[in-house]
């Protein structure tokens, strides 16, 4: 039996729930079907936020209507018989393609990475994009996927000093993590390839090209195929 | 009807109440600092409390106004001179066509506000108008502005009368800020729990609208604790590991890492926006129940203002 899961408060408009203890597949399953049952689940929420073991309610307490408790137990109440509903709605299940290229001044640390790993560039690249993808958190920057899923063979520690300017799509190793900058930005990662696709563009609703809960495949392209697909 | 940037200041940007809705994209809030004051503003030119308008920093921009337009300052004061004669904070004022507005250096506070009739029509994008400056979108062509920009505003809404705000409504910038215990605040050693809400702090030279460094009080924790991110804030203080705690603000990240020690009372959110670097800064303890209360009883006042500035309409 696991404990009964409660609404914390995070200053005067967040409420959190903590699902786990560690970011496990368990802990993120509650995270994704709570977080699609609130979504909306009542007129004072303005955003909800799944992390790795966690779920925030952004809100806007003078839309919580009660007068006899304060709106953070209003709201609470409301939402509690929602943290534990078996009847949830079926999560989607997206999977993405991601192309990149992984050659050249697009790939600046690749062979960095090799030297760090023992393994050679085409070792590193191949353990990339042969590896399925999951993605856990958004956060950092609009549309930025914090994935699981690397290989531990190609955990490399950040750089000490970041670059004070990564290019949009670029697919980075930080530490055990992956990820993709979906605009450009400082940045501490060791850059082994970059995407053509847009991660990110505020013109389109929603900005963001991924979703919590996406699973993602890399697959390698050309130079000429990236230039050809950046064009578009 | 357009307004023409002849400086731009140290900071200016287009700004309304924010994004708050896409955070779960990663998409930061941004909108005004101190809402507070731009609510205040948008109220004197007769807009919608969350129209856009601008957010001067530090040192404020020269306008030219094309059209005649009805504008109010709020916030900091910037010494306006409107073709030369001065123009107080907190009033609205009518401006003739081809008139300048220069503003200069702030006093009294950090950032002010220049609210305009009929709010500056830059796109919606993702449901706000504010800049996001961290990815470039959102405001004017998602950056500060710059001398040579012109800025188009809508059409006013109905006709504008002047409008004051009474002495007794100008918001006071508080140095010691209504603060709630966060989610790990035990995880502070016990003389950095006493420090946390009793020492002064200083706001680094390291601020700006994603979040305030604070020196002058290093606090530490029990042990090293690793944390997985989670979301974050406005108002929320993390401490990193190097001691000098960060109170988030506008335009911070929508996930953070470092433990969560206090969160700034949304009602004082404005007097941490018009701090400076240099200055001073304390918390003070209040309860969630209190910070809510104070909140809804300033929501009320805010109504009973709408509601008689559109009396004297």
């Amino acid at each position: 039996m696991r404990p009964p899961v409660r609404f914390a408060p995070l200053g005067d408009r967040a409420l959190v729930l903590r699902l786990g203890e560690r970011a496990d597949e368990p802990t993120f399953d509650r995270v994704r079907s709570c977080a699609a049952r609130l979504a909306g689940a009542h007129r004072a929420i303005l955003d909800v936020v799944p992390a790795y073991t966690t779920v925030t309610v952004h809100y806007d307490p003078s839309r919580v209507e009660s007068t006899s408790e304060p709106p953070h137990r209003a709201l609470a109440a409301a939402l509690e018989p929602l943290i534990h509903d078996d009847a949830h709605p079926p999560l989607i299940a997206r999977t993405v393609e991601i192309p990149v290229c992984y050659e050249g001044d697009l790939a600046p640390d690749l062979d960095e990475v090799a030297r760090h790993t023992g393994l050679d560039a085409q070792e590193v690249i191949a353990l990339h994009s042969g590896a399925t993808y999951v993605v856990r958190m958004i956060g950092f920057l609009p549309g930025f996927p914090y994935l699981a899923g690397l290989d531990p063979r190609l955990a490399t520690p950040r750089r000490a000093e970041p670059r004070t300017r990564v290019a949009a799509g670029s697919v980075g190793i930080g530490g055990e993590q992956t990820g993709i900058y979906p605009v450009t930005s400082p940045g501490g990662w060791r850059l082994i390839g970059r995407t053509p696709l847009a991660l990110f563009d505020a013109r389109r609703e929603p900005g963001a090209l991924l979703a919590v809960g996406d699973t993602l495949r890399f697959h390698a392209i050309s130079r000429t195929d990236y230039d050809r697909m950046s064009a578009r | 009807m357009t307004i023409e940037v002849l400086r731009a200041g140290q900071l200016t940007t287009v700004q309304d109440l924010g994004r708050h809705r896409w955070q779960h994209d990663g998409v930061p809030e941004c909108g005004a600092m101190d809402s507070w004051a731009a609510r205040l503003a948008n109220l004197l030119v007769g807009n919608a409390e969350d129209a856009a308008l601008l957010e001067l920093t530090l040192t404020g921009p020269s306008l030219r106004f094309r059209r005649a337009a009805t504008i109010a300052l709020g916030g900091a004061d910037f010494g306006a001179l409107l073709d030369g004669a001065p123009l107080a904070p907190w009033h609205s004022a009518r401006v003739s066509a081809g008139s300048t507005l220069e503003l200069g250096a702030a006093s009294g506070g950090c950032r002010g506000y220049l609210a305009l009739a009929g709010g500056i029509e830059v796109p919606l994008v993702l449901g706000s108008r504010s800049t996001c400056l961290a990815a470039a979108f959102g405001g004017h062509e998602g950056r500060a502005l710059r001398a040579g920009d012109v800025l188009p505003v809508g059409p006013a809404p109905g006709e504008t009368r002047r409008r004051a705000l009474a002495a007794s409504l100008h918001p006071e910038h508080r140095r010691v800020v209504r603060t709630l215990r966060g989610p790990d605040v035990d995880a502070l050693d016990a003389a950095s729990r006493e420090k946390l809400f009793g020492a002064r702090f200083t706001v680094s030279a390291r601020s700006d609208r994603m979040g305030y460094r604070l020196e002058g009080a290093k606090l530490a924790l029990r042990e090293p604790a690793e944390q997985l991110s989670s979301a974050v804030t406005m108002g929320t203080v993390q401490l990193p590991p190097g001691g000098d705690p960060i109170v988030l603000m506008a335009d911070h990240q929508t996930t953070g890492g470092y433990p969560v020690i206090a969160h700034v009372a949304s009602v004082d959110l404005g007097s941490v926006a018009q701090l400076r670097p240099g200055d001073t800064l304390a918390f003070a303890e209040i309860s969630l129940d209190e910070a809510q209360r104070q909140y809804l009883e300033r929501e009320r006042m805010l109504e009973a203002l709408r509601q008689s500035l559109s009396l004297a309409r």
